[in-house]
């Protein structure tokens, strides 16, 4: 295959036809066909945006109350610039500050290394009390060496804490769905036991579930003392949450995958006389995977949408909390900051969203649309 | 197609004066699907031998139960009544001694043409080495002529080529008996003469028991040593065997000058037609005991009832 082959096979997986045009021109191909590509697929969503961009402000002249008012596009765009160098400043200032406890810290190892050696020189009580300064010395020479700034999250500190959360509540829900939901279609019984469950919590909202995991959460943490565990008791409230959503796509669709295995292809298994685990493994997984990324990535989008509100409700420091504190905050610059979240926990649902479905191109071989 | 005259076909059951020890025989197989009311009986009292070494043929109307036949000898599907015996024991399930090549392919779309055939071949011949079971792979590639091929995927391939692929991939089992069916039926004309001549090709080499099931008359004369036609169901039967006695290597295009491939044909096509035509008759008649009376309806006005509707209180 050409590189034009290639790549036009790449943005078919990668899910980019917007790129196609652009390789096929490059390729040499006929100019008109591919301007038309390039005004579907570009031009036309710019224009778009445009629209929305002008309505946007409109409504921002319009929708005007005595103490807020919708921030305009260009409100939006500042308050964004801001946060992300406040970011920056924050990012600066703790490298000057740890800069400082370092030399801090070597100051005092050295003078720990200076009374060492009085300390050999001397004799009697006088040499155990230099002993004694010398063990201070080097323990606060060690706290300055774990200096850890401790300043408020940034904007950015939120959106990486708001992303962990998502793939560990991702994670969570993935390794009991996916497992459950074989066992479910490779079993009726199985599938017509646990379809009551499944009916009753998928339309469950997050906002129901948190309550119930925060005890969870906290029996669990019962006894263990604040910074000693691995995870924080909000974040893993807002995991669990999110994976107690995002279980049940993945779950159905699994089902469904392996329950729709071709017969022909348990034929195959079975004239081969394929073993239980390699049915499983070579046969019925590998069958059913597109329709169970298809599930993961409904449940990614479900997962990062629940997030948010459990963000909010759990105090997690993500992407939600920031939205409530600077709700709670009702600063002139709240209503700006909001809308810039707004639209970066869009785009990021949306980035989520295109590597779920080039995960489920990749698998799904021959047709790539399907499922 | 004349079917006035309901003519017995000429008995040719015995082609081989001393027929040898059958391969597989089918003894009084009845198949069905449902139960109560629903209950359709689609094979009854199936006799059948394969005898080793045999290319056999079965033609039969689609729907007549042909892709039953062959899932029972695969094993895939186990007779309600009689039993299938193969080298003097009971068929219970499916085994690799007898290979099937599926109808619509059914190649694993996510393995690549080796893939495909390196399955069956490891699942078969676990004790060999990998270089030699490698070795064997590549072979049956390179038999039906996919070795410029071998790192695509199914869906990269045109119907012809996939059946090859199946083919190989149940070749490669070395099984003792070759089940076909409909192997061709869902490719185009011209793919399918194409394939034809290879399959036979490839069964001049190894002449191996083979069973085909196809609904094409001509595509089983030029094949087989012998064909059965399937009455059409339900309740499907075998008819009488007819020998096909054409010299072998054969050649399409010679065939079909053929005076003895002309009257076979003519024989098997008439056959099944006049058969079927009594079945359909037959059940004209058990039909026809309580024929429903159509009442003797006429609309009152022809005019549209548009304006009655409109002008309506309701």
């Amino acid at each position: 295959m050409n590189w034009r082959g290639k790549a036009l096979k790449f943005c078919d997986v990668a899910g980019l036809p917007a790129l196609e045009p652009f390789v096929r021109l490059l390729a040499g191909e006929d100019v008109k066909e591919q301007f038309k590509g390039i005004a579907k697929f570009v031009v036309l969503p710019i224009a778009a945006m445009l629209v929305f961009l002008a309505l946007w402000s409109a409504a921002a002249k319009t929708v005007v109350t005595d103490s807020m008012r919708l921030p305009s596009p260009t409100d939006t765009w500042a308050a964004g610039k801001e946060l992300f160098a406040m970011h920056t400043a924050q990012r600066a200032q703790d490298r000057e500050q740890k800069k400082e406890m370092t030399v801090q810290a070597i100051t005092y190892l050295a003078q720990a290394n200076r009374v060492t050696k009085q300390a050999a020189a001397a004799t009697g009580e006088k040499k155990e009390t230099l002993l004694a300064n010398a063990m201070v010395l080097k323990k606060k020479a060690l706290q300055a060496a774990n200096f850890k700034p401790s300043s408020a999250p940034t904007f950015v500190d939120q959106i990486v804490t708001s992303l962990k959360t998502v793939f560990v509540g991702f994670l969570i829900a993935t390794l009991i769905a996916v497992p459950i939901g074989v066992l479910c279609g490779m079993s009726p019984w199985c599938n017509a036991a646990l379809t009551p469950f499944i009916q009753i919590f998928k339309p469950v909202s997050p906002l129901a579930w948190l309550p119930l995991a925060f005890l969870v959460i906290v029996w669990a943490y019962a006894g263990v003392k604040p910074g000693d565990s691995m995870f924080d008791k909000a974040f893993l409230i807002s995991a669990v949450t999110v994976s107690l959503c995002s279980l049940w796509p993945t779950l159905v669709n699994t089902t469904l995958g392996v329950a729709s295995v071709d017969k022909d292809y348990m034929n195959v298994a079975r004239v081969l006389k394929l073993s239980w685990s390699q049915q499983l493994f070579k046969i019925i997984l590998p069958a059913s995977l597109p329709l169970m990324f298809a599930g993961l990535r409904i449940s990614l989008g479900v997962g990062w949408m629940v997030l948010i509100a459990a963000d909010m409700l759990a105090q997690n420091p993500g992407l939600g909390k920031f939205v409530w504190d600077e709700f709670q905050n009702g600063s002139s610059q709240t209503y700006a900051r909001i809308a810039f979240s707004v639209l970066i926990i869009g785009v990021i649902g949306l980035l989520l969203d295109r590597v779920m479905i080039c995960l489920r191109n990749l698998v799904s071989f021959g047709n790539p649309q399907a499922a | 197609m004349s079917i006035a005259v309901l003519e017995r076909p000429r008995p040719k059951a015995v082609a081989r004066p001393v027929a040898p020890e059958p391969l597989i025989s089918m003894k009084n197989v009845c198949k069905g699907y449902g139960s109560g009311v629903t209950r359709n009986e689609v094979l009854t009292n199936i006799n059948l031998n394969l005898r080793p070494g045999e290319f056999l043929g079965v033609v039969g109307f689609s729907g007549s139960g042909k892709t039953t036949l062959t899932k029972m000898l695969a094993g895939l599907e186990t007779p309600d009544s009689g039993e299938i015996v193969m080298e003097n024991q009971v068929i219970k399930g499916p085994s690799e001694e007898r290979g099937i090549v599926f109808q619509n392919y059914s190649l694993l779309p996510w393995l690549t043409v080796r893939g495909n055939v390196a399955l069956s071949v490891d699942s078969v011949f676990r004790d060999w080495s990998r270089a030699r079971r490698s070795e064997h792979v590549d072979k049956f590639i390179e038999m039906v002529g996919l070795t410029h091929a071998v790192h695509r995927r199914p869906h990269e391939l045109s119907g012809g080529m996939r059946q090859r692929v199946s083919l190989a991939r149940t070749l490669a089992m070395k099984p003792k008996v070759l089940l076909l069916d409909e192997p061709l039926s869902a490719l185009d004309a011209l793919t399918r003469s194409v394939l034809q001549e290879e399959i036979l090709k490839i069964w001049e080499e190894e002449r191996q028991t083979c069973l085909l099931i196809t609904n094409d008359v001509d595509e089983a004369i030029l094949l087989a040593d012998r064909i059965v036609p399937l009455n059409p169901g339900p309740g499907a039967s075998l008819g009488p065997a007819f020998a096909v006695e054409l010299d072998r290597p054969r050649n399409t295009t010679e065939l079909n000058h053929n005076e003895t491939f002309k009257g076979l044909r003519n024989a098997v096509t008439n056959y099944l037609v006049a058969v079927r035509q009594k079945s359909r008759d037959e059940q004209a008649q058990a039909s026809s005991a309580a024929p429903v009376e159509l009442p003797d309806l006429r609309p009152m006005s022809m005019a549209l009832p548009r304006k009655a509707i409109l002008n309506s209180t309701i």
